[in-house]
């Protein structure tokens, strides 16, 4: 989806906003919002490509204007509201309503201290073979779907040389509707500076990102 | 082939107070009355991301790179399993990747998309990190952006950037600074910077450490 979240080239931006000796959480309503969105992940409904997508869904005024944790509030209700575990009313009115079913929470604090070293790997064993090697050059696609994706806008259409292959990671583009899973082959791309931006890029530099198969055609 | 609109969200958001602390806290009780959440589980997350994970665990990586080929050898090849090693993994670090700095070549890491960071070796990203500014313009223009960390490279000095797009997390093993040869283990890990991790930033000199 082209929206504001793709941000990677995008000119006219100032200078870059470094804070000496930045707390962890700014305050403290960052970090209870930090828990909601983390936890509310656990009633499986959403996973992470659709908790991006929800946040690349949000007014691209309102996206720059928010905070990080600003969206991930946002972020947090707006999923919560989509999947019926919240009511627009109860939001309005602060509360559960009054024929809401009590339930109980997927994971406690001790469940969730087993769980950060755990994570959820991404990598999955698939029967296809990998379409391409190192050293191969390929041309990222030039034509993109409107829901979640992967690819940045700055990269479509530019050629770069496969520099790793990551084996099978499950597919963004699919996965962030819920809808069942699939994985592709997952190669990290190197593209010159020049390649993406041209005679006016900076001098000796190169850009490499993560793309899946799919996204990639041979090129010469 | 039906497509979908692209706003059938109602943006329940814009139903919440506008103040973000007021917001979020008519976000958590409500999630807690519901008994969605358990605010005890909000608080050890909490605690864990102010006390126990963030780049102090990177730094020991780091250190024990420099002070150990084997290990950095090992880093290199499988840093996953190699930072697992220093008993850090997990969350936002299921995949990691070491990309060494050298005299002639020098990393720095971003996520143009969201804000992909390495949790388990770094910690939370700062906001410059999450900022449109970084995100925007250090593909474009990393050596401008440097500038601003005050990392200046020579001309000759090859940059490379690492958008991380998938679940990949990178780590930046920056140079080992000079005068720090008879440093121990313990006393590097302290040279060992966030911002160097992540590539906006060269390892403390021992005079300034």
């Amino acid at each position: 989806m082209d929206s504001v979240h793709d941000l990677g080239g995008v000119e006219g931006f100032g200078p870059i906003p470094i804070e000496a000796d930045e707390p962890v959480f700014h305050a403290a309503w960052e970090g209870r919002v930090l828990g909601c969105r983390f936890l509310m992940g656990f009633w499986r409904l959403w996973n992470i490509d659709a908790n991006r997508h929800s946040l690349e869904q949000l007014p691209p005024a309102e996206y720059l204007a928010m905070s990080y944790y600003e969206k991930w509030a946002a972020g947090v209700v707006n999923l919560s509201a989509e999947k019926g575990l919240i009511t627009p009313e109860e939001l309005q009115a602060g509360h559960p309503g009054t024929d809401a079913e009590p339930r109980t929470p997927p994971v406690d604090a001790a469940g969730v201290r087993a769980f950060l070293p755990q994570g959820r790997p991404a990598a999955r064993e698939i029967d296809a073979a990998p379409g391409f090697a190192v050293g191969d050059k390929v041309r990222a696609a030039r034509n993109m779907h409107a829901g979640h994706t992967r690819l940045p806008r700055y990269l479509r259409g530019r050629v770069g040389t496969i520099i790793s292959h990551h084996g099978a990671h499950v597919f963004p583009d699919i996965s962030y509707k819920m809808e069942g899973e699939v994985a592709q082959h997952l190669y990290t791309v190197n593209f010159s500076g020049r390649e993406v931006w041209g005679d006016d890029a900076e001098p000796g530099h190169s850009i490499s990102a993560e793309l899946w198969e799919s996204y990639l055609a041979p090129a010469r | 082939m039906t497509k979908k609109p692209h706003h059938e969200h109602t943006h329940a958001h814009s139903l919440l107070p506008p103040d973000p602390a007021l917001r979020a806290k008519a976000i958590e009780t409500l999630l807690v009355e519901k008994g969605l959440v358990d605010p005890a589980a909000i608080d050890a997350l909490v605690d864990v991301f102010s006390n126990e994970i963030g780049p102090q665990n990177g730094a020991q990586v780091v250190a024990r790179s420099w002070c150990d080929p084997d290990y950095r050898a090992r880093l290199l090849a499988d840093a996953t399993s190699a930072i697992a090693e220093l008993g850090f993994s997990g969350m936002q670090g299921e995949h990691m990747v070491a990309v060494e700095n050298a005299a002639d070549t020098h990393n720095v890491v971003v996520c143009t998309l969201c804000s992909c960071y390495p949790w388990p070796v770094l910690g939370l990203p700062p906001v410059w990190y999450k900022s449109p500014e970084y995100r925007a313009r250090v593909v474009r223009e990393p050596r401008a952006v440097l500038d601003e960390f005050g990392v200046r490279l020579p001309e000759d000095v090859e940059l490379r950037v690492w958008d991380s797009t998938a679940e990949i997390r990178y780590l930046v093993i920056p140079q080992r600074p000079a005068g720090s040869e008879a440093m121990s283990e313990a006393e590097l890990a302290a040279l060992v910077t966030r911002d160097s991790m992540i590539g906006t930033g060269f390892a403390l000199s021992p005079e300034a450490g």
